[in-house]
């Protein structure tokens, strides 16, 4: 009889005519796969990090005719900043007058305002003598009255001009982040002071 | 002598665990992506420490660009009308003299940085050519003819009652003054709290912030 079957049946079995089924391997090559895989992992850690901005909270006084409102703060801890053009920093403690302009006028440096900062602030934190009346206040609350006043006289004013950029801003508002200064202020920039500036920008 | 014959063993590894817990990471990460929208105006943030996470929720983005132009851009997450009800202010307030069909073109519009007379000729075109369009920056340098207080006071008419952000993004290069303008836009119209949108940096070595975060303050 014809057969159509063309398998070897020798040594077999079974009978004539059934067809013996080649084994064949289930493995599958996963390289590729897991390459894959772990490309789109990269991929997609990378856009999910990136694509969270940060803020910085940033809170304004109020605009105030009255003069009770205003905040008063102390020459001894007062600390005034200026940021000029080509990221320069300028600075002075305390206040600015006429006599003590040329001595008490310094010119300094994104790199070295933080020493300027902290400095100023040991200073201030050094000096402390008490003060009845914030105590109280943070004894009221339930806070710590040392912690709370020690630097309560210590406040940052900053001085913005025309030139300084976004960047300049950011960056000193950041450092009091970074200095844990409770008090600080920006302020429009006076024009003994632009002068000052003018002057020291023009001598170097 | 006898040699010992050592089995043969094989090479191959199953893999099948190792690629389960690559996919099962895959398929988080694409859960947990969201997809900026592609930016119109092209913004480096300068960097901070802060790590306050700023959420999606209502807010007005007001973006300074490195040419220290002004846009603004309205985020309202659910209630697209509000956008509607914006425009419509702005367009009584200062009597602009827009066509519904430019007041509901409104809404898709990407991003807003013209002045008020050239708004007209923003809105007649279709979104997709808004955000190409070389747009000169919302005015906010002038005192008196500071735009931005506008938008922002129909903006904080549009949301009275619901949580409102006031995001400013900066470029790096863009100028002061422009800042002090955007803030006095929203001084003006009474609001003091602002987030200021940055890339996160960690505070350096030795520095208090950085003795206050290492003691475990948040």
């Amino acid at each position: 009889m014809s057969s159509i079957d063309t398998g070897g049946d020798d040594g077999h079995k079974k009978g004539p005519g059934v067809k013996k089924a080649k084994k064949l391997s289930t493995r599958v090559d996963m390289t590729p796969m897991v390459d894959l895989g772990f490309l789109l992992i990269t991929f997609f850690i990378f856009t999910a990090t990136m694509s969270s901005p940060v803020g910085m909270d940033l809170n304004m006084p109020k605009d105030t005719d009255k003069p009770e409102e205003e905040t008063e703060i102390k020459q001894s801890g007062a600390l005034t900043i200026m940021l000029g053009k080509d990221n320069h920093v300028y600075y002075y403690e305390g206040q600015l007058t006429q006599e003590n302009a040329s001595t008490a006028f310094k010119s300094s440096s994104f790199d070295k305002i933080r020493d300027i900062i902290i400095n100023k602030k040991k200073d201030v934190i050094s000096s402390y003598r008490g003060n009845p009346a914030c105590e109280q206040k943070a004894r009221d609350k339930g806070k710590d009255p040392k912690a709370e006043c020690i630097d309560e006289d210590f406040v940052v004013v900053i001085k913005p001009t025309a030139e300084a950029t976004y960047k300049n801003t950011v960056d000193i508002l950041d450092e009091m982040t970074i200095n844990n200064v409770k008090r600080f202020a920006m302020v429009k920039i006076s024009d003994t002071e632009k002068e000052m500036i003018a002057k020291t920008e023009g001598g170097q | 002598m006898p040699s010992v014959k050592l089995p043969k063993k094989s090479t191959d590894t199953d893999m099948t665990p190792f690629v389960d817990i690559a996919f099962l990471i895959l398929s988080f990460f694409i859960m947990a992506t969201k997809f900026k929208p592609p930016e119109p105006v092209a913004v480096v943030t300068p960097g901070s420490v802060s790590s306050v996470i700023v959420k999606d929720e209502n807010s007005m983005l007001i973006t300074i660009d490195k040419d220290s132009k002004v846009y603004i851009n309205i985020n309202a997450k659910k209630d697209q009308n509000k956008l509607t009800q914006i425009i419509e202010g702005i367009n009584t307030s200062r009597s602009l003299g827009l066509s519904p069909a430019q007041i509901q073109n409104f809404k898709t519009t990407p991003i807003i940085g013209v002045p008020f007379g050239s708004l007209k000729t923003l809105l007649n075109l279709p979104a997709d050519q808004q955000a190409t369009v070389g747009q000169p920056g919302i005015p906010v340098l002038d005192s008196i003819n500071n735009e931005l207080i506008w938008w922002v006071s129909e903006t904080k008419k549009a949301f009275a009652g619901e949580k409102l952000l006031y995001l400013i993004k900066g470029d790096n290069g863009s100028k002061y003054p422009t800042f002090e303008g955007v803030v006095n836009a929203l001084r003006k119209n009474d609001e003091f709290k602002y987030n200021l949108v940055t890339s996160q940096e960690g505070p350096p070595e030795g520095t208090d912030e950085y003795k206050r975060r290492a003691a475990g303050g948040k």
